[in-house]
């Protein structure tokens, strides 16, 4: 079975429905890129495989043995988080909370792993600074250093280059890509299409019309050139 | 200045002033650990709100002649605490708007009750005393202290044993949630707890200047800190620190006890926002 299953899913926000009977399924060491117009539906189709939106009908189902847990998740900025008083040590060492259970505090190794992925986003001079007080690039990618240390088996990203620079995207698409190859699964939202599908493995295009298949069937499809 | 050393060596020797110093220590201790999440949660006026269902049970106890309140306030406040906290995600009456209810609405239904069916001849006293806090803290029972340092021993540890969950909870509910947190144990824990602190702290301020207590210290150490850990900690000393002088000032003067703490509390923000803009200001 596939880490992820939609089955006949249909989503909605306040009684409109603006996807429906969509069928998706999410293998482990896949990269999907869900594509859209703004308004399509993307975002809370992430969360809907998330759990943290109910389905209008349908489901989401896990399996391949992975648990929410081991799921990592890179959300849009909300209002709230912006003028919260947090280290940015504190923020990403959350991201490990999955691997705690419930144990009350950090050991070694999260911390290690935490130190890790700030390095790897180019934030470890940042980790005594107060998260709201950062750029909103710098934010986002202590945001996505959070993703890294929660995804043990698979990353959900929100428009993930948003409010970055060029370079920036460009290190954190290199850094999926690689995470890619070690066996983790991605699956990614974005309006950025054209990097993102030079990465992924299979795409998903949401909106008036609907297309699910891999990268290759995508640009023989003739999708790509709507 | 001995004229006020002597006082308070001998004011030292009355039982009662010292049971009075230990619960106030003990909740001001509480009421801040919890500020800081209740102000990032957007919930700062749950303490009011659940306190003046606490006057609202209070009142329906004495009316009902019951001897001992304390068990019917303190489940009547968790389940309110529970349902205001749930409702604050997924309902067609949000956050703000239920709080305010609740608290309007048990506030009003206590008053009433009183007025109907009270057997005292000080109807406005009593009132008065619940709403202020006015003396009750002076007039404890050794059972009283000792129920006041269990409840807060229990409090304080699980605020220590669940510090960094309520932090990915408090910090981005969404993440947590994705992540495999049960982020509605951590919400149903956080409700529980702010109905025991706020029980507890109606003996010393009364239900009025609770929200006080609760987000005074929070909102002075978010001036001037910049992590949650060091807002936590500062809030924590702050509040203990006010609590013990405004409790010293209290009985040295003769002031109502409630009113000064909070007057301590408001102080020491004055001081913190200056230093905040202070130490904003030279960093550019």
């Amino acid at each position: 079975m596939a880490q992820f299953v939609c089955r006949d899913l249909s989503l909605g926000y306040g009684g409109g429905v603006f996807i429906s009977g969509l069928n998706l399924e999410v293998s482990a060491g896949d990269y999907l890129c869900v594509i859209g117009e703004n308004g399509s539906g993307k975002s809370t189709l992430l969360k809907t495989m998330l759990g943290l939106v109910p389905a209008v009908r349908g489901t989401v189902a896990m399996g391949d043995g992975i648990r929410p847990r081991e799921v990592g998740y890179l959300p849009q900025q909300t209002a709230a988080q912006r003028d919260f008083p947090a280290s940015v040590r504190e923020v990403v060492l959350s991201g490990c909370q999955g691997r705690c259970g419930l144990r009350p505090f950090y050991n070694g190794s999260e911390k290690r792993l935490a130190a890790d992925a700030m390095r790897k986003m180019g934030v470890g001079s940042l980790a005594g600074k107060c998260y709201r007080e950062l750029s909103g690039g710098q934010q986002q990618r202590v945001l996505f250093a959070r993703a890294l240390c929660a995804a043990q088996k698979a990353l959900f990203l929100d428009e993930p280059v948003s409010g970055l620079d060029q370079q920036s995207a460009a290190e954190m698409y290199r850094v999926l890509e690689e995470l890619n190859r070690e066996g983790l699964t991605v699956v990614m939202v974005s309006h950025d299409v054209e990097p993102a599908l030079r990465y992924a493995s299979h795409v998903l295009r949401i909106g008036k019309s609907v297309f699910y298949g891999t990268k290759q069937q995508y640009a023989e499809s003739g999708e790509a050139l709507k | 200045m001995s004229g006020v050393l002597d006082k308070i060596v001998l004011y030292w020797q009355f039982p009662f002033v010292r049971y009075a110093l230990v619960v106030g220590v003990l909740i001001a201790l509480c009421s801040s650990l919890l500020g800081v999440t209740l102000v990032l949660k957007r919930f700062s006026f749950i303490g009011d709100g659940l306190s003046h269902v606490a006057f609202g049970a209070m009142a329906a106890a004495s009316v009902m002649g019951l001897s001992d309140d304390m068990p019917v306030v303190l489940a009547v406040t968790v389940l309110c605490a529970v349902f205001l906290l749930r409702t604050g995600q997924n309902a067609t009456i949000r956050g703000d708007a239920a709080v305010a209810m609740v608290s309007v609405g048990s506030l009003a239904l206590g008053y009433l009750m009183m007025n109907v069916f009270s057997t005292s001849s000080n109807l406005s006293g009593d009132v008065c005393t619940t709403l202020f806090g006015s003396t009750s803290i002076l007039t404890l029972t050794p059972g009283d202290v000792w129920l006041c340092v269990v409840l807060s021993v229990a409090v304080a540890a699980v605020f220590i044993f669940f510090y960094h969950k309520i932090f990915a909870v408090t910090f981005d509910e969404d993440f947590a949630r994705a992540t495999g947190a049960k982020a509605d144990v951590y919400n149903l824990i956080i409700a529980v707890v702010v109905a025991v602190v706020i029980v507890l702290a109606m003996n010393l301020v009364g239900s009025l200047l609770i929200s006080a207590l609760v987000i005074f210290p929070a909102l002075s150490a978010m001036r001037v800190f910049r992590s949650f850990l060091s807002v936590t900690i500062c809030s924590v000393c702050l509040s203990v620190a006010c609590a013990l002088l405004g409790l010293t000032t209290a009985i040295l003067a003769g002031t109502p006890v409630g009113s000064t703490i909070v007057a301590a509390d408001m102080a020491a923000f004055g001081v913190f926002f200056v230093l905040g803009k202070v130490k904003g200001g030279t960093k550019g």
